[in-house]
């Protein structure tokens, strides 16, 4: 394996993905995403110095909204699927340190 | 050993809230003061499925804020992701700009001691918002309400140009008066639609490399700003005195505590993985939208203030307060087109308007007296029919309330005496009252003359006109 | 007769005429559904009560002549990722198994409009990652065909349903051959429309520069009437293609009908039994190493039958094909990684016991809720994105994309439709390929490159191997040309008959 992924790399990707693997989940995580960027380095093998990364497929462009309001008072849909809420509002752990 | 001398160097991030009807990205409105989640959707809460479409009007506004501050308008923009967990960001990313931002190497011109000054500004981008937190501190909770969650801003990204406190602010009160007078923003600090982030580091004079710079948010008013400054520039100079490294973070200023905290956490990695938004589709800006929006740009301040004084021959000093605010210049504007005294409009709103404005605590936004009303007034002391006694107080009615002058005066009876007949039999009963008066004033004491116009408009209850009061007078103590 | 056997175009005419009513078209599915299902598993939801009020109202509409389209009556499955407003909506994660949505999808709002009724949510991978829908908190979904095998994925169980006869069609939805692939291994046709067709409001998104809803269903005509019902310009997407203006420009038909679909949506029209002068391009690179014998010959053969019926067909050199399936899964990773952030335990959802504090709350709510694949794509989809590899991965691959797009191209120039298997296996057993992703990655390569470049392509079974396990074909064809592919395929289907499995031939009581 080319890719060789470290405990930090996965703590790191952990973080950042909002995951918490356990020992043997992490383990598993490094072995997977060494093969998967083993395999993704075949893209090495194009030479793509003078192509424009394409981000949208068809060059459809300006696609706005009028400024004007359509929606009325929806919290209680909103809300509806809420695990915690109190006073129309969604509850969550303190965010303040 | 002579001690080292610094200077601070200074960029700004500054967001301002746009003031469109609607959301950047749905259908909800973006009025404040809503109950909490009352205005959201599937979109700005960040539903699965939901996706977001661009509010035209933002484009308009932030292409005007660029071309207001001399930038480049980007040809072909789009949006991109910034990914990061909070819970006032529902979708867990932000939908922002960072690899073509829509404005790009502009600048605005600020006074200083030393002269005009240009202040570069790097990019302006358009993003959404985020909700807002509220901490329960007795339930260990937050709640959040996503009714600001995306309401459309703009990021104005200066470069570091600034080399002190007085300078940022020259500079945001240059940024929020252009964008008020485009109408983009009301730009209000203290409610947070204008908001400063402080990028400060300091070196010592004649250095050519920047120092290591820090981030500092939660700067509600000019005053904090300043003090922030102050409080991070000691903070700097002090580490680096003790040989100590300043670390590039993020601090939160506390103005209470006149001290910033650094705001890093194990789980806070700063790695927001940027990459094009694929749910929106490029928007590309052609000369010709360019030009109609430049069309629509309105007159601004320093043109106003140059026009003041050559079409109205107002002194610079009154075109300096009355385009303090735009509305004051629309005022001015509007009452001089129906009354055609602009020196008199100019005094009643450098006087009594900014009086009155401080004493009833109301920005000069707020004020919302129509100008014809203010026009009436000037037409009817002009006139005789009122004496600026009464028109001052008219005046306060006309402020608080919008009365109609004429009306009002008429209603209450405060239209001046100017009729001598009547008048003349008032005065001629004070100076029959007042022997001593009279002969002080035959004597030689002019003063007495005074005292008796005073006598006569008391008794007239102050609605004798002055000019016609004196002259009678002299007419009697002289003849 | 089983009502089920019957296409939904078939199943529409006989209730238009009043020969079946809407509410026993319904409970003919029910019944199969009630007595398949223990041994399938193609549904995550069902909608017993809702569905059989709503065949009363759509009976009115039908008969007071309000709804006279081809779907009018016809029950549907939905793919569990769709948004179905106060119908739970899951992606047959665990993260998901309370989330009620407040809204509908458009696509399924366009078949509501049609008149169709909505009989319950099938099962999929979780957020449709994975080629097999074993990756389904709620259970594998068995392959019709044979119970060992899976039925493809991710639409797994829109495909079994429709495979086993438990409901005349289904949605699915495909980001790397989710429609196709599964249609192949169950032997049922499925489409994939070009990018921005379909609606992808209220699709709960996998990858977004990727994902498309489309039919899955018995045959073609069915495939052709579902699309015009749910294609649609909507301006709630800013992705959605206006059709009308795209679509390549066409000879003036005469005596055109009445309720004829607008340009650009009148896939219907293309229903022509005609591939004479048609120029078919099988690309030399989909046969080589790891496509199966049998998928092979069964492949070939297909193209020989089109070209006996008076196509063109020529083989040549697509290139890039080894290349589009890291493409792929460096893009839908990625954009997966952002668009799964939203499920944090704060708004809907799985939210976690016990925890410490917001950061420990997410981190244990999306733990849990998520399984291992989804995870794995997740993690890979962070990192291709992190500081220092951007570039290298999420840039790389999105060059790669142009150039794929780019082969697309140039095949484009020389041939109306390509012609190709839709994966290089029939369907695996249960178990075989989630040891090795990879390996499942694999199964995915005549399919993903079609999404990276926005094509439409349709499935069709074009054979069986020796174990009885259908074989698909894939035609592929250029942006906005539907019709084409749609003939093609329309003109193959006429010279075969159409072959079911023993559970769907099975009577139910």
């Amino acid at each position: 394996m080319a890719n060789i992924i470290s405990d930090e790399t996965i703590e790191y990707v952990g973080i950042l993905a909002k995951l918490e693997l356990s020992e043997e989940e992490k383990e598993q995580a490094k072995q997977d995403m060494g093969k998967m960027l083993d395999y993704i380095d075949k893209l090495n093998e194009l030479n793509t110095e003078k192509v424009e990364p394409m981000t949208h497929i068809f060059p459809v462009m300006n696609v706005f909204r009028e400024d004007i309001v359509e929606n009325g008072d929806q919290r209680e849909e909103m809300l509806s699927n809420a695990p915690e809420q109190k006073n129309g509002a969604y509850m969550v752990p303190q965010t303040v340190e | 050993m002579a001690q080292k001398q610094y200077e601070t160097v200074i960029g700004l991030e500054v967001h301002v809230e746009l003031a469109t009807k609607t959301k950047i990205f749905c259908s909800c409105s973006t009025e404040f003061g809503g109950e909490p989640n009352t205005h959201t959707c599937p979109v700005c809460t960040g539903m699965p499925g939901s996706l977001p479409v661009l509010n035209k009007q933002v484009v308009e506004y932030a292409m005007a804020v660029g071309l207001a501050t001399n930038c480049e308008i980007t040809q072909y923009n789009r949006f991109d992701r910034k990914n990061y967990f909070y819970p006032d960001n529902p979708q867990n990313y932000q939908i922002s700009q960072l690899y073509l931002p829509i404005c790009r190497n502009g600048y605005v011109e600020i006074e200083t001691e030393d002269g005009k000054k240009k202040i570069g500004i790097h990019e302006i981008h358009m993003e959404e918002d985020a909700g807002k937190l509220v901490h329960d501190p007795w339930e260990d909770c937050s709640f959040v309400d996503f009714n600001r969650s995306g309401v459309p801003l703009i990021e104005i990204v200066s470069e570091p140009d600034m080399r002190s406190a007085e300078e940022v602010i020259a500079y945001l009160e240059k940024l929020r008066m252009t964008i008020q007078y485009l109408g983009a923003s009301d730009c209000k600090l203290q409610e947070g639609s204008m908001r400063a982030d402080v990028n400060l580091s300091v070196r010592e004079v004649g250095a050519s490399e920047f120092g290591t710079r820090t981030e500092m948010k939660n700067l509600n008013s000019f005053k904090a700003i300043a003090r922030a400054i102050e409080g991070e520039r000691e903070r700097q100079i002090e580490l680096i005195e003790e040989g100590q490294p300043v670390i590039q973070e993020t601090r939160r200023w506390d103005d209470n505590k006149e001290y910033s905290y650094a705001m890093r956490s194990k789980e806070d990695a700063q790695d927001y993985r940027y990459f094009p938004e694929p749910d929106l589709a490029p928007v590309i800006i052609s000369q010709k939208w360019i030009d109609i929006v430049q069309a629509k740009q309105p007159e601004f301040r320093e043109a106003k203030m140059t026009r003041y004084q050559e079409e109205f021959g107002l002194p610079e000093y009154d075109t300096e307060i009355i385009t303090s605010y735009k509305h004051l210049a629309d005022l001015f504007e509007a009452a001089e087109a129906i009354c055609h005294k602009p020196k008199e409009v100019s005094n009643w709103i450098m006087g009594e308007t900014m009086r009155l404005a401080k004493e009833y605590e109301l920005e000069p936004e707020k004020i919302s007296f129509s100008p014809e009303h203010l026009a009436k007034i000037i037409e009817m002391v002009d006139a005789g029919e009122i004496n600026r006694k009464v028109a001052k107080n008219v005046f306060q009615k006309v402020f608080t309330e919008n009365v109609d002058p004429e009306e009002y005066v008429e209603k209450n009876g405060l239209k001046s005496v100017s009729d001598e007949g009547a008048l003349r039999g008032v005065i001629e009963e004070i100076v029959a009252k007042n022997p001593q008066s009279v002969e002080d004033y035959r004597a030689g004491k002019k003063k007495a003359m005074g005292f008796l116009v005073g006598q006569t408009m008391k008794a007239m209850q102050g609605k004798a006109d002055p000019a016609i009061v004196n002259q009678i007078l002299k007419e009697i103590l002289e003849g | 007769m089983d009502l089920m056997s019957l296409t939904a175009v078939e199943l529409g005419k006989k209730i238009k005429a009043g020969e079946i009513s809407v509410k026993e078209a319904v409970k003919a599915a029910y019944k199969r559904i009630d007595a398949l299902e223990p041994e399938i598993n193609a549904f995550v939801t069902l909608d017993k009560e809702n569905a059989l009020k709503r065949a009363e109202e759509v009976q009115k509409l039908i008969d007071d002549g309000t709804l006279d389209g081809p779907l009018a009556g016809v029950p549907v499955a939905i793919k569990d990722n769709m948004c179905t407003k106060g119908l739970l909506t899951t992606c047959s994660s665990k993260i998901l198994d309370n989330f009620v949505p407040p809204y509908t999808s458009e696509a399924v709002l366009n078949l509501e409009k049609a008149g169709a009724i909505i009989l319950g949510k099938t099962n999929m991978d979780e957020f449709a990652m994975g080629s097999t829908t074993e990756t389904s908190y709620y259970g594998e979904t068995k392959n019709p065909w044979n119970t060992n095998h899976v039925p493809g994925g991710s639409s797994g169980g829109s495909a079994a349903a429709v495979a086993a006869h438990e409901c005349p069609y289904a949605l699915g939805s495909d980001t790397g051959g989710s429609i196709r692939q599964p249609s192949s291994y169950c032997g049922v046709v499925g489409m994939k429309p070009t990018y921005g067709t379909v609606s992808r409001y209220g699709l709960i998104a996998y990858g977004s520069s990727l994902d498309q809803i489309g039919p899955i269903a018995k045959d073609v005509i069915d495939c052709a009437a579902i699309l015009e019902a749910i294609a649609s310009y909507d301006k709630k997407d800013s992705t959605s293609m206006d059709r009308r203006i795209y679509a390549p420009p066409e000879p003036e038909k005469e005596g055109s009908q009445e309720n004829q679909k607008p340009r650009g949506y009148d896939f219907m029209s293309a229903l022509v039994d005609d591939v004479k002068g048609m120029k078919i391009g099988i690309p030399r690179d989909y046969f080589g190493d790891g496509l199966d014998p049998e998928v092979k010959e069964a492949v070939l053969n297909a193209a020989k039958v089109l070209e006996e019926k008076g196509a063109i067909v020529e083989e040549f050199d697509l290139s890039l094909v080894e290349y589009a399936i890291p493409a792929y899964y460096v893009i839908a990773s990625a954009e997966a990684s952002s668009n799964l952030a939203r499920f944090d335990g704060v708004k809907y959802g799985y939210r976690t016991e016990e925890f410490t504090d917001l950061h420990n709350m997410y981190k244990k709510s999306r733990s849990e809720g998520f399984g291992p694949e989804v995870k794995r794509r997740i993690m890979l989809g962070s990192f291709v994105l992190s500081s220092g590899y951007y570039d290298a991965y999420y840039l790389k691959a999105l060059r790669t994309k142009a150039l794929i797009k780019k082969a697309f191209d140039t095949a484009f120039q020389e041939y109306d439709v390509l012609l190709g298997p839709a994966a290089p296996t029939t369907a695996p057993k249960l178990g075989d390929s989630l040891s090795d992703p990879i390996k499942m990655y694999l199964g995915d390569i005549y399919t993903v490159s079609v999404n990276l470049a926005g094509l439409p392509g349709i499935s069709l079974p074009c054979g069986r191997d020796k174990k009885g396990l259908p074989i698909g074909l894939q035609l592929i064809g250029d942006c906005f040309e539907e019709k084409k592919i749609i003939r093609a395929a329309y003109a193959f289907e006429q010279t075969r008959t159409y072959e079911c499995c023993d559970f769907a031939k099975k009577e139910v009581f």
